[in-house]
């Protein structure tokens, strides 16, 4: 056994940590629009960091699920909110299933020139990957869309989106549900775009007869359920991951506070109370890390095994992101409830990332209903 | 033991039922219910209907102006209110610094100060924390030295509560550095558009600036707005901390918002079904609903001790506890409930007067800023860390 990282991997991590600490500025954040830095997209890029998301076959250089767990750690630590985690999503379906002609966007993704997203939630699909109700129709000379896709993270910066609709089947069937290849701008998408609570923006997407020649299509007509569950398991991974930076960065600024902090005379963290408190949550973290490590470990497994390590990390690390932030609020008090305080921001992405890929009470029943069919 | 209410109470809830039902405005209401951000005038045009009545202080006695109302009233009222979706009384006037006024301001002091609480000419707000006195009130620096018949006051003052409306403020301040730190605290009234008072918004993770920093700079103020004796002003802080802390379990707030959340979950659709049928949904909010019921007994058993003359100890810091963690574990699975529809965060589409649409369904939106804005429940007020130490010190013999 070795929990080591490679040491290709540890570069990485110190070089983003050092990259991120540089170009992250959460002032500008919390005072702004919520949304990334563009200028922050380039050095990524330039650093090499969206290779590391793929595979050497697509023209990356990593792609496993360590390099996607180092990656979104320091992203997390760091408490950026650049879209890392569309190129996952979107650039890893292009890579799963892209006709060679379809894979040529990989290159740009990879050198940041080319911005992409995953329009596949809609309202009422919560974390179901299966309840997709947005119609494809087929034409003479193409494809034909219309539908609805809700809080589309990147939504409206993404040149390229790549949207799921039914080709065939009922709402709730993994059968008939295919994928599209749409660029920014085609007529008929209809974007109303907005901030998000932890960071980066969202969009509503409205498809209303949205025209598309045949080579939209992206892998087998009606057959993508397999390579969206495998892409949304790999971003698993990446979202515990950073869910994991960030409550190591919240952990610290806590643990900080409880030795700068004096009230009654000496600083806070010489209370049992709050040393216990502060151990416990050292615990949950290391827990947690753990449970991302199980994940990354995992994701090349049988779809099966992969499945439960995806609902049992996600799990876990939704508990502990609550139990973190919470604590780290409570044991700063007032100071930890401000924008100005670098802990808020922390404590919002973290929160937030419950409301993406399913959260703990999801993945709860989905772990038990996985297990108990083994 | 009987758990039901006296039919005079019983009248009163029909009578308060009734008036909200005619006289609460549907605006007023409809904003409360949707979570939006609620400004100076709503407020003010509320406790102008509420004292067409006399009931923006029932619970004041009659010669101060009030109803007269016992502690199970005023509970009655808090919970009615809730349920109608009313504005909460804002309550350092009415709550406040009236009942310290009516212990231990001078007949001046009432005749002057406690007309205008009534009428709503004055919007007090409270200067109790500092930057290094938090939860360690006594160490608070804020300094007021008297010079002739004026005191002159420099200092800060921070989590200060719509301190952007108000034009008074109570305050704690230090009178001497000699003795014991409690001994030289005083409490002092300061108008607000004195010379030399600065506020400052903090902005909250919500998003919102409800608390602020408050600036002293050399603000001179009148001998006559001491309250209690110099150097005394602890005393009548531990007495508003103990003693006049009300609604402090929350119940209707509570219970308000576990309706919400039941219709939300109702609302939302997991696996082709409403949430409120996944199994492990509905079993958290049942252990929330078993919760909230026994905390509104225990809630009871204190206001009913309270009506029959018995000052609250230690009970109001179990209410505290025990109140504050189950209104956040509620806004917890609310937001939860709200699934992806959480993240969208349109901060203006909450302000006063918008016209922005909010994302996703009404209810989503708020449910994020109202989860991290009400992590304060259990900061504010003396901390439940406190609180805790509180209980710990009164019931262990150690």
């Amino acid at each position: 056994m070795n929990f080591e990282h490679t040491e290709e991997r540890t570069m990485l991590s110190d070089g983003l940590r050092r990259l991120l600490g540089d170009v992250t500025d959460l002032k500008a954040l919390a005072r702004g629009d919520y949304g990334w830095s563009t200028d922050a997209w380039e050095k990524l890029a330039e650093m090499g960091v969206i290779g590391a998301l793929f595979s050497e076959e697509d023209g990356g250089f990593g792609g496993a699920g360590f390099d996607l767990m180092v990656t979104f750690e320091e992203m997390g630590r760091a408490g950026a909110p650049e879209p890392l985690l569309e190129v996952v999503l979107a650039g890893g379906l292009i890579a799963a299933l892209g006709a060679d002609s379809q894979k040529e966007a990989i290159e740009a993704i990879i050198a940041g020139t080319t911005q992409v997203a995953f329009a596949h939630g809609e309202p009422g699909s919560r974390y179901d990957l299966a309840r997709v109700s947005t119609q494809a129709e087929k034409t003479d000379d193409g494809w034909k869309l219309s539908g609805r896709k809700s809080v589309v993270t990147n939504g409206a910066e993404a040149d390229l989106l790549v949207v799921s609709a039914r080709t065939s089947g009922e709402v709730g069937d993994t059968d008939g549900i295919s994928l599209f290849l749409v660029p920014k701008g085609t007529d008929g998408l209809d974007l109303r775009d907005y901030p998000l609570a932890g960071g980066g923006r969202g969009a509503e997407i409205e498809m209303t007869d949205v025209t598309l020649p045949a080579d939209a299509l992206l892998g087998e007509e009606g057959k993508a359920f397999e390579a969206i569950e495998t892409a949304n398991a790999r971003a698993t991974c990446a979202l515990c991951a950073e869910a994991l930076g960030l409550m190591e960065t919240a952990k610290k600024l806590t643990m900080d506070y409880l030795g700068q902090r004096n009230q009654f005379g000496q600083p806070i963290g010489r209370f049992q109370a709050l040393q216990f408190r502060m151990a416990d949550m050292i615990v949950e973290v290391e827990q947690a890390r753990s449970a991302v490590i199980n994940l990354a470990g995992h994701l090349d497994d049988d779809r099966k095994d992969r499945e439960i390590h995806v609902s049992a990390t996600k799990q876990l690390v939704g508990q502990t992101v609550k139990m973190v932030v919470e604590e780290s609020i409570q044991m700063h008090g007032g100071i930890g409830m401000t924008m100005e305080y670098d802990l808020g921001h922390f404590a919002r992405r973290a929160t937030m990332t419950e409301h993406r890929l399913g959260d703990a009470l999801y993945h709860l029943g989905r772990f038990s209903r996985l297990r108990g069919a083994a | 033991m009987d758990l039901s209410y006296s039919d005079d109470h019983e009248a009163f809830r029909t009578e308060l039922r009734t008036f909200l039902d005619e006289r609460l405005p549907k605006t007023l209401a409809d904003k409360v219910r949707l979570g939006k951000r609620l400004i100076k005038e709503d407020h003010e045009q509320w406790h102008a209907i509420l004292q067409e009545k006399n009931w923006h202080a029932g619970h004041w006695p009659k010669e101060h102006g009030g109803a007269g109302w016992d502690a199970v009233q005023r509970h009655i009222f808090e919970e009615e209110t809730t349920k109608a979706h009313a504005p909460r009384i804002v309550p350092f006037g009415v709550a406040m610094l009236g009942p310290v006024l009516m212990a231990f301001g001078n007949d001046e002091q009432k005749a002057y100060w406690m007309p205008r609480i009534l009428s709503g000419e004055d919007w007090w707000c409270q200067g109790y924390s500092e930057p290094g006195a938090g939860s360690d009130l006594a160490s608070l620096k804020c300094e007021a030295k008297r010079e002739g018949d004026h005191y002159i006051v420099n200092g800060q003052k921070t989590w200060t509560t719509l301190a952007q409306y108000a034009d008074h403020i109570f305050c704690l301040v230090r009178t001497s550095k000699e003795g014991k730190r409690q001994e030289g605290i005083s409490f002092l009234l300061i108008d607000m558009n004195d010379p030399g008072v600065e506020v400052k918004p903090i902005v909250l993770i919500d998003g919102e600036a409800e608390v602020n920093e408050v600036w002293f700079t050399d603000v001179k103020v009148p001998v006559e707005n001491l309250v209690g004796e110099e150097n005394k002003g602890w005393t009548i802080a531990k007495y508003l901390l103990t003693h006049e802390r009300t609604n402090i379990a929350g119940v209707g707030f509570a219970s308000e918002a576990l309706s919400n959340l039941r219709r939300i979950a109702g609302l939302e659709m997991q696996d082709g079904k409403p949430l409120i049928e996944d199994a492990l949904f509905a079993a958290e909010i049942a252990k929330l609903e078993i919760a909230l019921m026994a905390m509104a007994t225990t809630n009871l058993r204190v206001v009913s001790a309270a009506a029959e003359g018995q000052a609250p100890g230690v009970e109001s810091s179990m209410l505290k506890i025990k109140g504050t963690q189950i209104r956040q574990e509620i806004n917890n699975l609310t937001r939860a409930a709200c699934g992806p529809y959480a993240m969208p965060f349109v901060s203006e589409a909450l302000e006063p007067g918008s016209n922005i649409d909010t994302v996703g369904p009404d209810y989503a939106m708020p449910s994020t800023a109202e989860y991290f804005n009400n992590r304060k429940l259990s900061i504010y007020g003396g901390s439940n860390e406190v609180q805790r130490q509180i209980i710990a010190k009164t019931m262990l013999e150690v």
